[in-house]
């Protein structure tokens, strides 16, 4: 059995240590806003945060998580108001939405180091977040808008 | 469908089983340098050979003269696009621990070790000579502070080192062996450490 903190919740799975988070997220734990995407951490969709630091959960073993405080899109915030997720809606950032969680998260671990970044180091932290519908132009909009004036 | 839609790159055939491994070519022990009877170019020659090893796609990909690491037999840039960042694991987002792991993921095939990161811009081998390798190497300044003996044991013993000769499946592995590396280096170490000469490729 492994130890999981996930969205400040204590979880106990049965999961071979080896078997990507992801998985362990979606299919045994039921929380499913993370996305598998490519499989090869090539895409982001499945980017979720390991105290703190975003990691793609489709190539991270669980194993790697025990002890230690997993964050997805349900917990970034519990009532969905983090300033991202605020951001995204009012600028209608999604086309078909796949990507946007990981996009979302990998977003919020930069506003978390860098509280005003440019749009230079908005694309080139996000730059392993792919969205095929083509939404970077609205991703970085919402971005410069959630950090503020 | 999602493997192409999600990739910038050709897409990987879904194949559960990895191709089989890429033997590893051999590294030349001391003794086959026995019929060079002076010590110095016997030293040299012995450096030539380990740049086998330094110079091979395993290692020099990620001791770049840049800030992005390399990819493939080819050293192609790194996909996705990261960078070096401030201490050579990349920058907030984007750092070599986002994706790499501790060991290879062999079903997604991506390369992973402890450490796993960029060697430092001080570092740099890729597209040196042979001669520009060992002054870097022989140098504290830009060795990380390491006496020879340092750098023997970093190359014999370090985990990350290790990967070149274990890097997955698809990947052809540096040649030789680590402990071989490690042997050939302490015989260059006891014929006087000495570099080649510029022109030698």
């Amino acid at each position: 059995m492994i130890q999981l903190s996930v969205n400040g919740k204590a979880h106990e799975v049965d999961a071979d240590p080896e078997m990507p988070l992801l998985w362990v997220l979606r299919d045994l734990l039921g929380l499913t806003g993370t996305k598998y995407g490519c499989g090869e951490a090539l895409c982001g969709a499945c980017t979720v945060h390991l105290d703190g630091d975003p990691v793609r959960a489709c190539v991270t073993p669980v194993r790697r998580a025990a002890g230690r405080a997993v964050t997805t899109i349900e917990g970034l915030s519990p009532t969905g108001e983090h300033p991202l997720q605020k951001a995204w809606v009012e600028l209608g950032v999604p086309q078909c939405g796949f990507c946007q969680a990981g996009q979302i998260m990998s977003a919020a671990a930069l506003l978390a180091a860098n509280p005003r970044p440019s749009d230079d180091e908005i694309d080139r932290s996000l730059a392993g977040n792919l969205c095929r519908c083509g939404t970077y132009v609205r991703i970085r909009a919402a971005v410069r808008k959630a950090a503020g004036p | 469908m999602l493997v192409a839609a999600c990739s910038s790159r050709a897409p990987t055939p879904v194949d559960p089983a990895p191709p089989p491994a890429i033997p590893a070519a051999g590294l030349l022990a001391p003794a086959a340098f026995d019929s060079i009877a002076e010590r110095p170019p016997r030293s040299q020659a012995m450096f030539v050979e380990i740049t086998r090893v330094l110079t091979h796609a395993r290692c020099v990909n990620c001791h770049p003269a840049d800030d992005s690491p390399r990819q493939g037999d080819l050293h192609a840039l790194h996909d996705p696009p990261v960078e070096r960042g401030p201490a050579n694991h990349g920058i907030v987002a984007m750092q070599c621990q986002t994706c790499h792991q501790d060991r290879n993921v062999v079903l997604a095939r991506v390369p992973g070790a402890r450490g796993w990161k960029l060697a430092p811009l001080s570092m740099a081998w890729l597209g040196k000579s042979p001669a520009q390798i060992c002054a870097q190497l022989s140098d504290p300044e830009r060795n990380g502070g390491r006496t020879l003996a340092q750098v023997h044991e970093h190359l014999g013993h370090d985990a990350l080192v290790a990967w070149g000769w274990a890097p997955g499946a698809g990947r052809a592995p540096a040649p030789g062996s680590q402990a071989q590396l490690a042997t050939l280096f302490q015989a260059w170490i006891d014929t006087g450490a000495v570099c080649p000469q510029e022109n030698v490729k």
